[in-house]
């Protein structure tokens, strides 16, 4: 045993008398990064002062450590992709990172990753890029506590925030993510998690999600995006705890989920979206403790989905709780708290003696016939809703909460 | 003409019901915004107020007045006032009272919580609405001799405007369901004040986003300059045809 | 000073005016008689301009009175019943009459203080009785001096004092050559006040006839007495 201790100690050791330590700066031998990593070998870490420089396109082709002091500002010149990582464990810290070029033709990131692994990307703030930190076929790799901030106004001149494009096992952690296009975009990565991420006022989604199979996303805020939360063509996601909020206006979703199959949906917060979460061809989701306020919509269940469970969830204040276009019902609502429930509870078991319909007739017109929302808040829908609710008859029969709670959960 | 005016209002001014209506409206607004947690929320409740409880009392109150003041209009018509010079008094004298009442009642609380476009929008508009519903209670009135009938043609022009009108409109949507109907919806909304006024309130609320792709054509048609000048005339159409009209039955009816 | 020419009206298929032509003068004090729904009232609202005629034209002075609404400044009128806007006092009300129409002439308030209306003018009208609103429309009438008096029942709901004061006053207001023209039942009441009387049924004017020119075709002093033998003899 002594000397399997022994071994190891002298292995690390003999890394340790290998790795060199290199300084960038004004009054160092290095002026310019690049000349720095022209220098290096594998394993060796840079330590950059702060200042202003202009590198062009800074290729970081040996696995070194990249670490700024005093945040130091790389400037793309509206012209360049900033860093582009090319090889295997480099670690980028702490850079300023600033002014991408913009191209219509390729994807010009702040740091992009090339077909890597073990890449950390961590406490970097990027300021007017492009795509902001830009993962292709990266594995393994993490893009920690960056600050990303774009300005553009229309789709076609922004990037997106985060991208990640065929990479696995990524780990999206504590960003924050602003006036890019998408905040984190998704598109063939698997078994990644996302988590305490702040998404806001991007220009089209918060978080957008494609074709990702086996990712989890937690406790994230994504807050007045343009269209929200977008979930598409993937199986296997897990969301617990993020928040969705503000995402108001045309066509906005709190979270929009669309061919989404054995999903689980817990402990999310939808706040004052237009409509809380859509759904389209959506099969098997569990759908538990999540609170619906102050939303247009709380929900919209198309009629492709099936088999949604919806229990022991939160809907207060919403214009309408649900919404669906189908007359037939495939879907599960139970033990959930409904602010608009008027029924009673005799026998004090906390839960509700009569069934809740959160389908409202008026919302199965707008469905049916989208036009009629200009009668929206008119006496006669008012009415028409307040008969339906006395005798029902064109509501789905089926969709109802039989046991809704009398008081909202915790 | 003004002296008239002056003395309709001091009645109309010193009415019970008046007086009821300004304090109901005044106790219902205040409460509306202190009960919500959210202003916008009570301009919400308030706009059911403007849409459904004004044009109902202004109906109501203008038909019964014409016809408990037929006496008057008597009298005043034996005096050397032209008759078109006495109808359009009381127009106003009623108008401008059940206006009072209204910016009294709902406008100060209005002011109070939500100084803001909405805001004035929604005074505005319920401004407009007293009025409007005035005119077409005069139009019903003089048309109709007999004061039951008139209450009751009244409550179903009401009726009409308020919930029969919509109900139209549901039912041309189905049967047309296929074609779009976004765009002939904004000339079939110009035929009722009270869509009218709903329409131009809930445009400048930020519910209008729920109301997707038909809300973006009205946004795109009534949220223009064009489109507020256009609303806010035929509003003025909807006082000055049946004002006009009932001027002139008024001009020729045996008293 | 008023020519009514073949003035007809309907209402729905009743006649009530069919072809009636009057000519009243200044100075005449005319009593107009007829049974219930004889047009009378019909005719003084024609006068006034309150009912609009089918056929026929009404001058006064001269003037087509469908054109020249101003030819009501000349006239004094005393509704049947005066009804007026609830939440006035009376003394509201006087003082829109006045402002009304009261800049130009000389106001003639003997009946407003013969009838005590001073003390009474903070009085809301819905809380008046019939006969204070009687008063309240004698007085309205003579208020304004005018040259032409209408007066559709006058004593009708008045009080015998009040009938005795304003009989006077009609009487003052004939010496000063006045055209007066006064519906009543009641025809004793009118015996020493009329000159003239035209007599209606059912829309017709069956004669006009000066009292005395009455009173010596029928041989009968009475008004009351005369007019039952006109109708006894058709």
């Amino acid at each position: 045993m002594k000397r399997v201790w022994l071994i190891l100690f002298l292995l690390s050791a003999g890394m340790v008398t290998h790795a060199k330590t290199w300084y960038v700066g004004n009054h160092q031998f290095y002026k310019t990064i690049s000349a720095a990593v022209q220098a290096a070998a594998n394993g060796d870490t840079i330590f950059v002062e702060a200042g202003l420089y202009h590198e062009k396109n800074l290729v970081l082709n040996k696995k070194i450590v990249l670490k700024g002091i005093g945040l130091p500002v790389l400037d793309g010149e509206n012209k360049y992709e900033i860093i582009s990582v090319k090889a295997n464990g480099v670690i980028v810290d702490g850079f300023t990172i600033m002014h991408s070029g913009v191209s219509s033709m390729e994807d010009i990131a702040g740091i992009k990753i090339y077909d890597c692994r073990e890449v950390v990307i961590e406490n970097n703030k990027l300021d007017d890029t492009f795509f902001g930190i830009y993962s292709q076929h990266g594995t393994n790799c993490t893009i920690r506590n960056n600050q990303l901030k774009a300005y553009k106004e229309e789709e076609q001149q922004s990037g997106n925030g985060i991208h990640c494009w065929k990479s696995d096992s990524m780990r999206i952690i504590g960003n924050t993510i602003t006036g890019h296009r998408d905040g984190i975009y998704f598109e063939f990565v698997t078994n990644s998690i996302i988590w305490r991420n702040t998404s806001f006022k991007n220009i089209r989604y918060g978080l957008h999600f494609m074709f990702s199979q086996n990712d989890t996303y937690v406790t994230n805020i994504f807050r007045d995006n343009g269209a929200g939360v977008s979930v598409m063509y993937s199986h296997s996601v897990k969301m617990f705890n993020n928040y969705f909020e503000e995402n108001w206006g045309d066509g906005a979703y709190g979270l929009l989920l669309k061919e989404i199959t054995d999903s689980y949906i817990g402990g999310n917060h939808f706040d004052k979206n237009t409509t809380g979460i859509h759904m389209e061809g959506a099969n098997r989701i569990q759908m538990e403790r999540n609170t619906f306020e102050s939303n247009g919509w709380a929900m919209q269940i198309q009629a492709s989905c099936m088999d949604i469970v919806v229990t022991r969830n939160n809907f207060i204040g919403n214009t309408f709780d649900v919404a669906t276009n189908s007359s037939l019902v495939l879907n599960t609502f139970n033990n959930n708290y409904w602010d608009k429930y008027e029924g009673y509870d005799l026998d004090n078991d906390k839960i509700g003696d009569v069934p809740y319909r959160p389908v409202s007739l008026y919302s199965m017109i707008v469905e049916k016939n989208p036009p009629a929302m200009m009668l929206f808040r008119s006496f006669i829908t008012s009415l028409m809703d307040k008969t339906e609710k006395v005798l029902p008859g064109i509501t789905p029969e089926n969709l109802k909460d039989e046991h809704p709670m009398m008081k909202r959960l915790n | 003409m003004k002296k008239i005016i002056k003395y309709v209002m001091t009645d109309i001014l010193r009415n019970r019901i008046v007086l009821l209506y300004t304090a109901s409206l005044f106790i219902i607004s205040f409460s509306m915004f202190s009960l919500e947690d959210n202003n916008s929320k009570g301009l919400l409740s308030l706009l059911n107020i403007i849409l459904i409880f004004v044009p109902l009392v202004s109906i109501i109150f203008s038909t019964i007045y014409v016809y408990n003041s037929a006496e008057f209009i008597e009298l005043l018509v034996s005096q050397p006032l032209k008759r078109k010079t006495i109808w359009l008094s009381l127009f106003t004298g009623l108008a401008s009272s059940l206006s009072l009442s209204f910016i009294i009642g709902a406008g100060i609380p209005v002011i109070i919580y939500q100084a803001n476009t909405i805001g004035f929008m929604m005074i505005g508009m319920g401004i407009l609405l007293s009025i409007i519903f005035v005119a077409i209670a005069m139009l019903a009135a003089v048309k109709t001799r007999d004061k039951a009938k008139g209450i009751g043609v009244a409550i179903l022009l009401w009726l009409y405007f308020s919930l029969l009108f919509d109900g139209l409109i549901l039912f041309l949507l189905f049967q047309f369901a296929d074609y779009p109907l976004e765009k002939p919806m904004i000339v079939v909304t110009a035929l009722n004040p009270v869509d009218l006024g709903r329409i131009m309130i809930l445009l400048h609320m930020d519910v209008s986003a729920m109301m997707g792709y038909t809300g973006a054509i009205f946004k795109d048609f009534f949220g223009t300059y064009t489109g507020m000048i256009f609303s806010f005339g035929i509003m003025l159409l909807w006082i000055a045809v049946p004002v006009w009209f009932s001027t002139r039955k008024f001009n020729r009816k045996d008293l | 000073m008023i020519i009514t020419s073949n003035v007809s009206k309907k209402f729905r298929k009743l006649k009530a005016l069919d072809n009636v032509s009057v000519t009243c003068n200044k100075g005449e004090c005319i009593a107009l008689i007829g049974p219930n729904a004889s047009g009378k009232t019909t005719l003084i609202k024609t006068i006034l301009g309150m009912v609009v005629q089918d056929s026929g034209f009404i001058t006064f002075n001269g003037n087509n009175i469908l054109h020249h609404w101003q030819y009501r400044e000349q006239i004094g009128y005393m509704p049947q019943t005066g009804r007026y806007p609830d939440n006035m006092s009376i003394g509201q009300v006087l003082n829109m009459m006045k402002d009304i129409r009261g800049d130009k002439v000389t106001l003639d308030e003997d009946l407003v203080n013969a009838f005590e209306l001073k003390t009474l003018m903070n009085k809301r009208m819905r809380t008046l009785s019939g006969g204070t609103r009687q008063k309240v429309s004698a007085s309205l009438a003579f208020l304004f001096s005018p040259v032409v008096l209408i007066l559709d029942e006058p004593t009708a709901g008045l009080d015998p004092v009040a009938s005795e004061i304003l009989k006077e006053k009609i009487i003052m207001e004939k010496k000063k050559g006045k055209l007066i023209l006064i519906t009543s039942h009641i025809l004793s009441e009118l015996d020493d006040l009329v000159t003239q009387v035209i007599y209606m049924q059912d829309g017709q004017l069956r004669f006009h006839k000066s009292i005395e020119e009455l009173r010596s075709d029928t041989g009968e002093v009475k008004l009351n007495k005369a007019i039952a033998h006109f109708m006894r003899k058709n």
